[in-house]
This record gives C-alpha cells, structure tokens and sequence, in this order.
C-alpha cells in the first residue's frame, strides 16, 4: 500500500483515573480507505474517536494527522480532521445556514469561500430544503445530517464519523451510507459503529475494539476470506456420534447447533464435503441438508468480544 | 476567530429570551432608583443650597446609581455567564470547538468577548441615564466618567469569574449559584474590616467593593484599575487551564 498515510495512531493509552480505556491502541489509515471501527458498548469505541480527534489527550502515545502531531501542532491536525461525535454538535436554536456558516468560519475558511463551502456540504448531506430552517426544529434524522455537513464542510483529509447512523430510518441509513463511501473516495474515513452490516457494506478495513484492545485488523476481503468455507452446517436424519464425525480427513472439530444441525468446521484447504457425503450414503445418515456455514461477521464479533477462547479458533 | 465565537455568542444571547428579558429588568429596577434618587436631590435642593459646600447633582444622583447598579448586576452577570460553557457540555456541543483548529485560549477569549460585548450594551444603558440630566442640568461628566469606568471593570471582573465557574460544571445552575456565591463573597470580603485597601489586610485588600468605591468618588487609582484587571485575567486564565485540563482528563 503506497497511498499516503493520513492517520497514524501509535500506541495510544488512555486512562479515566484507574480505569484504561485504550491499551496501547496502533494504527495507520491510509489516504481514500474506509476504516469501521467495531466494539460493544464501552469498548472504548469514543473514546479513540476522541482521541484521534483531539478532544481527549491520549494519556500516551502519539497522534499523527496528514503528518501534523495532534499535540506538537494541534491547529494543523485539527485542521485536516472532521469530526461528528455521537450527539450532533449542533446548536439547536441557529438555523442550518448559519450553523454552517460559523462551522465554516470556525475552521478558518476565508469569508468569501464561506456560501460555497456551505452550499457543497448542503448539497452534499442532502440539506439543501431546510437551510432557513431552525436545527431544533428539525428531525433527529435531519440533525445528523447537519452534523455531518458540518464534519466535511472544510473538505479534511480524514472525516471521523462516531456511529453515524443511530437514529436515522432505513432509507436515511441508506443515504448516509451512501455518503460515506462517497466520502470514502476523496477522504479518508474513520466510522464507529456497532451495526456489522454497515462494516461489511461501506468500509474497506475493519478493526474489532474490545476493552480498549484491537482484537482484530483486517481488510473486508481478507475477512471474508477467512470466513468462507471454514465450516458448514449439517442435517442428518440419523445422525451419527460427532466423534464419528470427527475422525474424517481435514474435520477439525464437530458442534452441534440447535437441532438437528451439527456444525462441521475443517482446515480451510481440507473440504470434506465429498467424504461427509459418501459416509452419509453408504451408513445410511440419511444427510438432507448442507450449507456452507459462513461465519457471519457477527460471529467473529461475538467470538472476539466474549472471553470464550475455545471458540477463538472459529475465525482462524 | 475570537471575533467569530464572540459573534455568535452575543448572537445567540439574543435568539432566547433572556438577554432581552436580562436587559428590561435591569434597566426597569435601575430606572426606578434613578427616579428615587432624583426625588431625594428635589427635596434636599432647598437644604443644600444653604450649605458652603455642597455636594453636586452628579454625587447625589450618579454615583448612588452606579453603586446600586454594582449590586443589582451582581445578581444578574451570572445568570448570563451561566451557559457559557456548562450548556455546551451538556449538549455536547462543546467538540466542535475542541475539534476545530482553534486554541483553548481563543475558545475562552472569545466567549469571555461576547459576554463584554453583551455587558457594554448593558452599561450604555445605565449610562443614558444620568446623560440625560446632562440635558437639563448638567453633570459632572469627570466623576461620571470614573463611576462607568469603575462599573465596565467591575462588571468585567463578574463576568470572569462566571465564565470560569461555567467551565467547572454541565449544569447551568450550579454555574450560576457558584457565580453568584464567589461573587457576593468577594464583594462583603471586608464587612467586617470596614477598612479600605489601603490599611495592610488581605481580605481588605481583595475586596471588590474597596476597589470599586474610589471610582464612584472620582479618584482614579491605577492601583485599583490594575486589581481589577489582574482580577479579571487570573480567571481567564484559570478557565483556559480548566478546559485544557478537562481534555486531558485528569
């Protein structure tokens, strides 16, 4: 990967008093990727949002923006950063213009620059209706929006977008999504979400966050990869003893699921699909049903994110 | 950019009610003591007349107003500081300007700028006041120049210590109640002393009030001055220090 570097987080702590919300956290975002950032609540999820934001100082580490140190020259990083925080910051009793107007002037957009500026992010989120509007006088919907706007009206490298489709309806969750791959293509995003369909639909990397720890990194492709064909799932009409099971060639390890599935997982490069078959035939299992169990996103998510390590294998 | 978060600040003051509600009162209660005082200089005039040497129209009626005027916007100053910072906490709006380009200091400089912009407003009110005897009588302008410019530091100073009581909490009330109780302490600091700056005590020393009362008597200390701007730049300081460390989370 060549593209420019935009984010480079290194080993970033963060501690509330005895409490260490981020344990040594160290990533790079490069220049046009979608980085989703996974986690349970309280996974410290906001709490990198805000650091790589500046909001918080990182109790260690360091923070690297478009090449700018977040603490050595705070005003060029924050510069190349837009940022909407899990509450719209907005203020409720402005109108959408000139809401817009002060987030232009706040991130020092030349005056005579400011309306264009404005009308491109209104364009853009989809505002253009409502900007004589009151922003309190508007849906949570369209709040987001606003607060979204808000994040790209200065055109930064990287946008960080902290859940940005809570509360939204379905076709708005659509829209946003939509606006962040478009985003995708000319910055670079950093989005945290708990909802994994919107990983798998929009980013292009994913980082699994638990109790402060990066518990997995990877791209979507390279995850799917992994999660294709490392099982399946199976019905018998007689099932035998999982460890008859067990003992064919490249089965790893037999689960049964709700009744009457079994779940079979194998060595990636093993498939046993033809043998299971033919056992099934000749001893008469009376096999009726199988499907390549993929491990659904979630899975891993729960698996990574519950202290189970027996099912840790799963992903691998 | 401190002009622009001023700006919006004494912008947005004026979208609520408040600020227009703020000023009515202010300048309704004031009027009212404006009124009494005149009252009272109509009926000692005869008395006065007699005396060697008198005291004039603007000692009588003036500085008596700007005196009331320091205790009446004593309660008022934090109830507009109030939501300075601790409303924008709460509403978590407090990030766009951490999350912009601009320093602590410019956040708190600007915010501090629209809260004096709001109180100049307020003072050229009480100022038109005692101008307008200036029409028919009159007045001392050199002492009524003192008095206004001991209440502009004056209330400068309120507003200080609002703003930094406002970066402490998320609850405008409690910012307010703090404000107003820091305020009215260093304002009866010295009751008990009954002395003035000058005779060694700290607590003397620290009172507003002996800082103010030269200036309504016409005297134009540097010293008291220079109070109350050290006064007003401790707690701007400390409010940036405050917001700083709030980012760090210690």
């Amino acid at each position: 990967m060549n593209a420019e570097v935009l984010v480079d987080i290194k080993e970033v702590s963060r501690f509330y008093g005895d409490n260490q919300a981020l344990k040594n956290v160290s990533f790079r975002v490069h220049k046009g990727e979608v980085l989703g950032f996974l986690g349970p609540n309280g996974a410290g999820k906001t709490t990198a949002m805000q650091t790589i934001t500046g909001n918080l100082a990182p109790s260690s580490g360091s923070v690297t923006i478009a090449g700018h140190d977040l603490l050595e020259d705070p005003r060029a990083a924050k510069a190349a950063i837009g940022y909407l925080p899990e509450q719209p910051p907005v203020y409720r009793e402005l109108t959408v213009d000139e809401y817009l107007d002060y987030c232009a002037a706040l991130n020092r957009i030349p005056q005579s620059q400011c309306r264009p500026a404005r009308e491109t992010a209104k364009a853009k989120c989809g505002l253009s209706d409502v900007g004589r509007r009151l922003i309190g006088n508007l849906s949570k919907g369209y709040q987001q929006r606003v607060g979204l706007a808000q994040a790209v009206i200065h055109l930064p490298p990287v946008v960080v977008l902290d859940e940005p489709t809570v509360g939204l309806d379905p076709i708005q969750i659509r829209e946003i999504r939509e606006l962040i791959r478009e985003l995708g293509k000319e910055h670079s995003v950093i989005l945290s979400t708990h909802i994994l369909p919107e990983v798998q639909l929009v980013c292009d990397y994913v980082q699994i966050i638990n109790k402060g720890e990066l518990v997995l990194s990877d791209s979507i492709g390279g995850l799917q990869h992994h999660l294709k064909g490392a099982s399946h799932t199976v019905a018998f009409r007689q099932a035998p003893d999982l460890s008859v099971l067990e003992q064919v060639a490249g089965v790893k390890s037999v689960q049964r699921e709700k009744d009457p599935y079994l779940r079979i997982f194998f060595e990636p490069d093993k498939d046993p699909t033809d043998e299971i078959v033919k056992l099934s035939v000749k001893n008469k299992w009376g096999l009726y049903e199988m499907r390549p169990g993929r491990v659904s996103l979630e899975e891993i998510f729960v698996e990574l994110t519950t202290d189970e390590p027996a099912s840790q294998e799963a992903v691998a | 950019m401190i002009l622009t978060i001023a700006w919006r600040e004494f912008r947005s003051l004026f979208l609520s009610p408040l600020a227009w509600v703020i000023l009515a009162v202010v300048q309704l209660i004031l009027a009212f003591m404006f009124l009494g005082h005149i009252e009272q200089y109509l009926i000692w005039q005869s008395r006065l007349l007699g005396m060697d040497d008198a005291p004039g129209l603007t000692e009588i009626i003036v500085a008596p107003l700007f005196g009331n005027a320091a205790i009446v916007l004593l309660l008022i100053v934090p109830l507009i500081t109030m939501r300075l910072v601790s409303e924008e906490r709460r509403n978590r709006t407090l990030s766009l300007l951490f999350s912009a380009p601009i320093s602590m200091t410019e956040i708190v400089l600007g915010k501090y700028l629209g809260i004096l912009l709001f109180l100049l407003l307020v003072l050229c009110m009480i100022a038109l006041m005692p101008l307008s005897l200036h029409l028919g009588g009159g007045i001392d302008l050199g002492l009524f120049a003192s008095g206004l410019l001991g209440l502009g530091l004056l209330l400068a100073g309120f507003a200080a210590i609002g703003l930094y009581m406002s970066t402490l909490t998320q609850h405008p009330t409690v910012a307010a109640i703090s404000s107003f109780g820091a305020l009215l302490l260093f304002w009866i600091l010295d009751w008990s002393g009954e002395g003035t700056a000058g005779n060694g005590s700290v607590l003397a020393y620290l009172s507003l009030l002996n800082h103010y009362e030269p200036f309504l008597r016409g005297i134009f200390d540097s010293a008291d001055a220079i109070f109350h701007l050290l006064f007003i730049a401790t707690f701007l300081v400390l409010s940036i220090r405050h917001l700083d460390a709030d980012r760090m989370g210690v």
